[in-house]
């Protein structure tokens, strides 16, 4: 049973391997995957990010992560399977996704994880917009990377 | 009556977070509805301009151009997504 859970509030990363394992003596490995707000540009002179702001569909959100999940759980025998994803405006520095993979062993664990965060990056409906130290803000354009890190699970 | 909606820029661009359409006949497709929308006025001519990067979801599915639409759908607009 997956703990999958769309919000404006922070996670508390503890707090939710807790939740994860509680009461449970057959779990081997946990994989854990946090995304936060990074700040650091390519370019020493450019503009650096000093906000970032989520947008999603809402009616669409938990559904597809749901089924990602679902993806996730028939390949690998998981015992457990948490995802959280904020939306809403978030300084960086702060999180932005949690993603716990729970199995009997490792491999199953990490692959699982990696999985989970690389398809959340391509098939789940959020959008990010940036904000900069001049006052710009544009959306964050999909990056081709993040398409064969997707295509690499099929 | 089908519900139209657009997220980040494609929603900058209409000017609209949300729009309700008469499907003009009962055999139109995900594509055929981006060439009626695009023909909407500047805002939904700027949106729809470059159609690679327009993705679509029907009633909350991801669907391709020629996905047929049926009155009640929930048609979403957006850009590839940028999640994660």
């Amino acid at each position: 049973m997956a703990r999958i859970l769309v919000s404006e509030a922070d996670f508390d990363v503890g707090a939710e391997i807790a939740l994860l394992t509680a009461g449970r003596t057959d779990i081997g490995g946990i994989g854990c995957f946090i995304g936060t707000v990074r700040d650091a540009v390519p370019q020493a002179d450019a503009p650096v990010v000093t906000a970032l702001t989520l947008e999603h569909y809402p009616a669409m959100t938990e559904r597809a992560i749901g089924r990602i999940v679902k993806e996730a759980e028939r390949r690998w025998t998981l015992l457990g399977c948490t995802v959280i994803h904020r939306v809403g405006r978030m300084a960086p520095g702060e999180n932005i996704v949690l993603v716990l993979a729970a199995s009997a062993h490792r491999q199953a664990a990490l692959d699982a994880t990696a999985f989970l965060i690389d398809w959340l990056k391509t098939k789940a409906p959020f959008w990010k917009r940036e904000e900069f130290t001049d006052g710009a803000s544009a959306w964050v354009e999909a990056k081709e990377s993040d398409d064969a890190a997707a295509e690499r699970w099929r | 009556m089908i519900t139209i909606l657009y997220f980040a820029w494609l929603r900058e661009r209409t000017g609209l977070s949300e729009e309700t359409l008469a499907l003009p006949d009962s055999g139109m497709t995900v594509a055929g509805l981006i060439a009626l929308l695009a023909g909407r006025g500047p805002g939904h001519a700027a949106a729809f301009q470059n159609r690679r990067t327009i993705r679509c979801a029907v009633n909350q599915e991801f669907a391709d151009p020629d996905t047929i639409l049926r009155a009640g759908d929930e048609v979403a607009f957006f850009p590839p997504v940028t999640g994660g």
